[in-house]
């Protein structure tokens, strides 16, 4: 396992992995899109409109999973200081905004035909949006530090304190009794959901987890590559300085 | 009479605080400013500034502690003060609390103290004044703590302060949200006073327990 920590080990286990992580996402996919909309029955309330639920919970859930993925990321930076740690962080933020923007945009479709209205400043929604705003300021501290160790440290201190929102989104609708509604498929006494629903939500769920994975490993890669071309760039421009004194 | 380290530091915010351009009259000015210009915003109907008033203190409050904090670390990473903190013998995590202690007493406590003033010209009953005044002495010391956070990790940056408000302000969420609840709730409303206020309380010790390990690790991460 640890030799994968050598950004080149890493660079060839990645070249490896993708191309299977990007088949199976598809097949998981392209199942999950199939059962959602020839399978799986519409409510007998909500009409097909409950089919936005095969999008909506598994970007939310892949929101919070890549803040997680983050923060060990970050943990990573601060113990080890290791690049190749560096680089999963930064790669993990654009996809934690876009997973986490797709969970607020899929649920404002959702709650207008349902609850009547795009927003409600309820607890869940207000969480995820801090959430959201987290991710972007993240974003900002990495492109505003030029030099990356630095960056890597000072995001990894802003990771570790925004931790405290996770388990604020995950209790907030026990804690709060508002408008969105607990928690089903994760909680004591097994599922609310039945049977297709839940396997559609599962095969979708997995399927959005496979492609985070493939497009986290894709951008790790572009980031150690980034920093190499920096390095090369910064020899170069050394080496050119040195042999403008010689002459 | 010899002063110990923390209490030589502690003067020292004061004394820059309220030299000229030390900022921290300005924060004051401001928060009269931003008090006065909502009405003109929503209309001068004294019904309805009365319900949203402490709304408007808090979101004030919270952009004048904003509006102080760059000064928190920048000025001294500006003229190398801050390379002496780092290597003091004294841990920096306490140096980080005794400045923002100072950069409280002389930012915030002024907020606090003009609170109610303001709140009268925004029509609030007197248990709504005593409530904004107590929920901003509870609530400040975290948006200051938490405020460091974002100074630190933005000191010596060329466009920090903009930065420092984007990194910060969704993490005082909760501080406003119990502030104005409590506010809220001290005029009357379905929630007693206490409840509020504890959860404020808690957050802001939480805050400054936790926050200046935060600050002084990016301190320290600027130039490790």
């Amino acid at each position: 396992m640890l030799k994968y920590a050598n950004p080149t080990n890493f660079l060839a286990l990645a070249g490896r992995l993708i191309p299977w992580l990007a088949a199976a996402s598809a097949l998981l996919l392209s199942v999950g899109l199939y059962l959602t909309f020839f399978v799986a029955p519409d409510d007998y309330q909500q009409g097909s409109s409950v089919k936005i639920m095969y999008i909506h919970v598994p970007s939310a859930w892949l929101g919070m999973m890549s803040y997680m993925v983050m923060a060990s990321a970050a943990l990573g930076t601060m113990v080890w200081r290791h690049p190749l740690a560096d680089a999963a962080q930064k790669a993990a933020a654009p996809l934690g905004a876009a997973f986490t923007l797709l969970c607020l945009v899929t649920g404002s479709l959702w709650g207008k035909p349902m609850w009547g209205t795009w927003w409600v400043w309820d607890a869940r929604l207000t969480s995820v949006l801090v959430l959201f705003l987290i991710y972007l300021g993240l974003i900002g501290l990495w492109q505003t530090i030029e030099e990356p160790a630095q960056a890597a440290r000072a995001a990894a201190i802003l990771t570790l304190v925004g931790v405290v929102n996770i388990p604020i989104i995950k209790f907030s609708v026990d804690w709060w009794n508002t408008l969105h509604q607990p928690a089903s498929v994760f909680r004591l006494g097994g599922p609310a959901i039945g049977g297709s629903m839940l396997w559609t939500l599962l095969t979708m769920a997995m399927g959005f987890t496979v492609l985070f994975f493939m497009l986290y490993f894709m951008a790790i890669r572009n980031e150690i590559l980034r920093r190499r071309l920096r390095r090369l760039s910064i020899d170069a421009a050394h080496a050119e300085e040195k042999s403008e004194v010689l002459v | 009479m010899k002063q110990s380290p923390l209490s030589a530091l502690f003067w020292r915010e004061l004394r820059i605080a309220r030299s000229v351009g030390g900022g921290g009259s300005m924060g004051l000015v401001f928060f009269l400013i931003l008090v006065s210009l909502t009405p003109f915003a929503i209309g001068p109907d004294l019904n309805l500034l009365s319900r949203i008033g402490p709304a408007i203190l808090w979101i004030a409050a919270l952009l004048a502690t904003l509006l102080g904090l760059d000064r928190l670390f920048q000025s001294d990473a500006d003229d190398g003060s801050l390379d002496l903190l780092l290597t003091a013998s004294t841990p920096l995590e306490l140096l980080v609390l005794v400045k923002c202690a100072a950069h409280w007493m002389a930012t915030a406590l002024p907020l606090v103290i003009a609170s109610p003033l303001l709140g009268l010209t925004l029509a609030m009953e007197p248990a709504s004044l005593a409530g904004i005044s107590l929920s901003l002495l509870a609530g400040t010391p975290a948006l200051t703590m938490l405020g460091a956070i974002g100074a630190a990790l933005t000191a010596g940056l060329r466009r920090g302060g903009l930065l420092m408000a984007v990194l910060i302000l969704p993490l005082a969420t909760p501080v406003l949200i119990f502030g104005v609840s409590s506010a809220a709730a001290a005029s009357g409303g379905t929630v007693p006073f206490h409840i509020p206020m504890l959860i404020l309380c808690a957050l802001s010790l939480a805050a400054v327990a936790g926050a200046p390990f935060a600050a002084a690790a990016a301190l320290r991460a600027r130039d490790a």
